[in-house]
């Protein structure tokens, strides 16, 4: 016999899809289906049942082999290797749940660590952007009900974020938008003929780099003013087109990727999508939302928030919390040689840091937790799998809306294995130890 | 538990009628007790010293979404005053939106031992409580924003009062909620299309109501169930010049009702910071005070109270579930701004600001404030409060117990303006010579808010059978004193009880407490109607589902303290 959990949170993508439903055998050990969810979401869930799966801490050996460890001693190594060193940096976090970030915090606050998670190689230009000028925002469900402008800029949900569209953006029918997509205008901003590009009335294929300038061009077109023939190679006929068909939208709004946060201009080109967001609302409704990687990043950015009032790379090696990114956030510091540790829960640096950056950690004493064998798990010297969050253990997550929702349990983890919570209560208490605190 | 005893201090209690009289207070269990209660207690000398109740703070922003937009994009708030962790301190940061560490140590520094955080959109519940669980040593509770609901619109349309009480009930419920909150009824609702209600006759578009139907019926639920707390109301029109009229419309709403409430509570409506709402003129060359005219309101009807939303003439961080305000006060100062439009249920905005001695209007407003207060025929219905960090930051209550006890002092900051000749004329101040004692200022933010909210059972004065929450000060109201004297005394409380933990042993923060989340459990009959409405709605227009909204679980009320409400007669 089998059983259907409905409801379930999918803990793939910043997008959080809460209507997943998950056949697990009667005594909920094992998983067979996945329903609802997209490809990348499905697998995640299926990728649980790996025979392969590794279910125990080890150790790498001079020989470079591995050695398994007991919980015990991974423990006793994660906290020896946090409270000797001056300056370590607790990384990631946007893959767990808010109540393992909110012990991590606690952690980094007793071993004086940096804290930052993976908006420093994503929207972490973003958050700054946002202290420079704020951010008109809304929650999905606005996009849903009133949306009838959808500008993507950047990004490509059709891979990225492969419900979006469906859920809350292109597609759905809401309380004032009860034509769905047949009431919509959608615009898309890319170099790149994307699949979502395919979707949009006007694709506005945009010459590599050229970000900042296009949307200058926008606030100059909403008022009417002159513009140059071409703009990062767009017509300027195509231009005032578009700014029109934004202003004379109801409810517009704008959702931007790491096309444009990662490229050239970084935080200075969100500056300006924002500065094109404030401007429409003088002639209509606009909001404008970043697309969070991540199902959780969202949430580690708002425990800090609360906890030391900074949404990433805080360094809180001098006993109080100070943030100034490109000093404090993780590649400028293992750049530099100024962490002598590095602890890794919830991402894979490996995978994404540079080179550079990554042969850093592998020269340093280092702790890798993950359910999976990843890049980051093969060059540090521990790796602690746990239960996966969102599939074997529930907890807090945020939106890329800042909803929080709560992730949901499906079946059990194999036996006698930690979860991330669990883990870092271990490690917390040993460290008090040490510390004699 | 440890007893203790508290001896000889000058306790100030209007619950007991003690105004300034030597007395003991006895603690044993978490409670205050008769001192032959008492066995072996510990003894705390407070000769020489005051004694009160711990404060409650009626409103406030402390916990949520919006607050923490407020500290995320503001890192210029922390430049300052940042605390490394020490003994059982964490670490602390922010001025004007501290964090949650912070929030609780300050509070406490003051006396304070309760904080309702004052606006919740019902959506992010979850976030509200976690914040909350993080703030230590305080009692709090959360009220969730109704005003601009669209259940609340489609039922109040037909003035549905059954079964919008049935959706407050299920709502408070699902989000562990106090109390109703209103914030620019149907204004809010209006900003999802970039427009706003600015008066209680203006219609909501497309829902076919005015906010004057919404205030109406959400004060006639709240009483059908008979909620602690009365409906908490921000009016329409904020901030604007000549918006007094529309105040004392949304007051005239509450005439004819009477509070329908086991908990002891007069009021039907509370008002929140009328500071804000209580200006004449026409523009922001010729606004003036017109506290006169709302005091003359509120003292002839006792169903009404008020707290003062006092400007501190401080840096600070606007943050409204009032989305078109925030957005009128960006294009005002063009600092940055923050929107959150929260699907079927409210918005809000954060914009910084700074209220400089140097800006006529700033010091007009920080003058009405005092003038609410000292105006006031029964501090027991106007409570002091900043709406923190609206009008300034909750560490400048003692500062307001300055200005209100001192006329000196008020002078002091008068000749500091920039304009005070203008100011003196466009407002009523500079003529009251009304000092407040400290058995008012008991009233205003120990006794006076906690009946307000129904919690008279529990706190806001130190009669046997109440929480043990006792601040002693170090402040001896029979010796001279100088104005500052009661701002520094007031800033830092010499020892504190939290329902019978000893949480500040002489100045320094001892424990973090055993902090309590209040929320409200009222029993309706079934109403089918409405669970089918709510299913509808989740189906159709929330984007998440019915089974994943409701705040269940211990991570997020780790020590609930429910108080149940039965509705179903």
């Amino acid at each position: 016999m089998t059983k259907t959990v409905t409801d379930v949170i999918c803990p793939f993508c910043g997008t959080l899809c809460d209507d997943l439903e998950v056949v697990v055998s009667d005594d909920g050990k094992e998983l067979h289906e996945v329903y609802n969810a997209c490809a990348i979401g499905a697998e995640k869930f299926l990728h649980s049942q790996a025979k392969d799966r590794i279910t125990r801490p080890r150790m790498r050996q001079e020989d470079g082999t591995w050695k398994e460890i007991s919980y015990d001693e991974a423990v006793e190594y994660t906290a020896r290797m946090l409270a000797d060193a001056k300056k370590p940096l607790m990384y990631g976090w946007s893959s767990t749940n808010c109540e393992a970030q909110s012990i991590g915090s606690e952690i980094g606050e007793a071993v004086g660590a940096v804290m930052d998670n993976t908006a420093t190689v994503c929207h972490g230009t973003s958050l700054i952007a946002v202290q420079d000028i704020g951010i008109p925002s809304c929650t999905l469900g606005e996009v849903k009900n009133r949306a009838d402008r959808i500008l993507f800029w950047g990004c490509n949900p059709a891979h990225a974020h492969p419900r979006h569209m469906s859920r809350y953006s292109i597609f759905p029918r809401g309380f004032f938008t009860g034509k769905g997509h047949k009431g919509r205008k959608v615009i898309v901003v890319d170099p790149r003929p994307t699949d979502t590009a395919s979707l949009a009335d006007i694709h506005l294929q945009i010459e590599q780099g050229h970000d900042y300038e296009l949307l200058d061009a926008l606030r100059v077109a909403f008022k009417g003013e002159k513009l140059p023939d071409f703009v990062g190679g767009i017509p300027k006929e195509k231009i005032y087109e578009v700014a029109e068909t934004l202003k004379s939208g109801r409810f517009a709004i704008i959702f931007f990727g790491m096309g444009v946060t990662q490229s050239i201009g970084k935080n200075h080109n969100i500056d300006e999508a924002i500065a094109v967001t404030r401007d429409l609302n003088e002639y209509t409704k606009a909001a404008i939302m970043p697309m969070r990687g991540h199902y959780n990043v969202t949430g580690s950015g708002q425990v800090w928030g609360w906890q030391f009032g900074f949404p990433f790379a805080v360094d809180l090696s001098r006993g109080f919390a100070r943030y100034n990114p490109g000093e404090t956030t993780s590649n400028d510091l293992l750049r530099r040689d100024e962490v002598d540790a590095v602890f890794v829960l919830g991402s894979d640096p490996g995978a994404h840091f540079p080179f550079s950056s990554v042969k850093k950690i592998y020269d340093r004493p280092s702790v890798a937790i993950d359910p999976h064998e990843t890049p980051t798990t093969e060059v540090c010297k521990v790796h602690v799998p746990v239960a996966f969050v969102g599939v074997e253990v529930g907890g807090c997550a945020y939106r890329m809306d800042n909803v929080p929702i709560e992730t949901r349990k499906v079946v059990e983890p194999p036996e006698g294995m930690m979860t991330d919570e669990e883990f870092l209560q271990r490690v917390l208490a040993r460290v008090k130890e040490i510390k004699g605190v | 538990m440890a007893e203790y005893l508290i001896k000889n201090g000058f306790v100030f209690d209007p619950v007991l009628g003690i105004r300034g009289d030597k007395a003991d207070i006895a603690i044993k269990d978490g409670k205050i007790v008769e001192t032959t209660a008492v066995k072996s207690p510990k003894v705390i000398d407070a000769a020489g010293k005051t004694v009160m109740a711990g404060g409650v703070d009626i409103h406030a922003h402390v916990a949520g979404p919006k607050v923490n937009v407020g500290r995320n994009f503001r890192p210029e708030d922390k430049l300052f005053g940042y605390k490394p962790k020490s003994g059982i301190e964490r670490m602390q940061g922010g001025f004007s939106v501290p964090t949650t560490i912070r929030t609780g140590y300050n509070y406490a520094r003051m006396g304070y031992t309760t904080v309702m955080e004052a606006a919740m959109p019902p959506l992010y519940a979850r976030h509200t409580h976690e914040e909350m669980r993080d703030t230590p040593i305080l009692d709090q509770g959360a009220y969730p924003v109704f005003g601009n609901n669209w259940f609340v619109l489609e039922y109040l349309k037909n003035h549905e009062i059954e079964n919008t009480a049935a959706y407050i009930a299920w709502l408070l419920r699902a989000t562990k909620g106090y109390a109703v909150k209103v914030v620019n009824p149907g204004g809010t609702e209006a900003w999802g299309w970039g427009l706003n209600c600015e008066n209680v006759h203006d219609p909501v578009p497309y829902f076919d109501i005015t906010p004057a139907q919404i205030i109406k019926g959400l004060i006639e639920a709240n009483e059908y169930l008979g909620l602690p707390h009365s409906m908490h109301m921000h009016a329409n029109n904020l901030g604007n010049p000549g918006n007094y009229t529309t105040t004392l419309d949304s007051f005239r709403l509450s005439e004819g009702i009477k509070p329908n409430s086991k908990f002891g509570r007069d009021q039907v409506m509370h008002h929140t910071h009328v500071q804000f709402h209580s200006y004449g003129g026409d523009s922001w060359a010729n606004v003036d005070s017109r506290a006169k005219e709302i005091m003359d309101y509120v003292n002839s009807h006792d169903n009404i109270t008020i707290d003062m939303g006092q400007v501190t003439l401080d840096e600070t961080t606007t943050m409204t579930a009032d989305g078109p305000f925030e957005h009128h006060l960006t294009e005002l100062n063009h600092l940055k701004w923050a929107n959150v439009d929260v699907e079927l249920e409210t918005g809000s905005g954060v914009v910084p600001y700074v209220y400089s001695p140097g800006i006529k209007v700033c010091a007009i407003q920080w003058c009405i404030g005092l003038e609410l207060a000292l105006l006031a025929k029964d501090p027991m219905r106007i409570f002091m409060t900043t709406d923190h960090p609206n009008a300034g930051p909750f560490i400048r209550y003692p500062r307001i117990m300055k200005w209100l006890m001192s006329q000196d002092a008020r002078n002091q900051q008068f000749d500091a303006f920039k304009h005070k000749d203008k100011v003196i004329e466009a407002t009523n101040l500079a003529g009251i010579d009304r000092e407040l004692g400290l058995y008012e200022i008991a009233q205003m933010t120990r006794a006076g808010p906690a009946k307000s909210l129904g919690l008279a059972h529990m706190y806001g004065g130190l009669a046997p059978g109440l929480e043990a929450d006792v601040a002693v000060f170090d402040f001896n109201p029979n010796e001279p004193y100088a104005p500052d004297d009661i701002e520094k005394a007031f800033s830092s409380a010499e020892h504190l009880f939290k329902t019978g933990v000893q949480v500040i042993v002489d100045h320094e923060i001892a424990s973090n407490g055993n902090k309590r989340t209040l929320w409200v459990n009222a029993k309706v009959n079934e109403n089918p109607q409405v669970m089918r409405d709510v299913k509808e709605k989740f189906l159709r227009y929330y984007t998440v589902t019915l089974n994943n909204y409701e705040v269940a679980g211990h991570h997020y009320v780790p020590n609930p303290y429910v108080i149940e409400v039965d509705a179903t007669q």
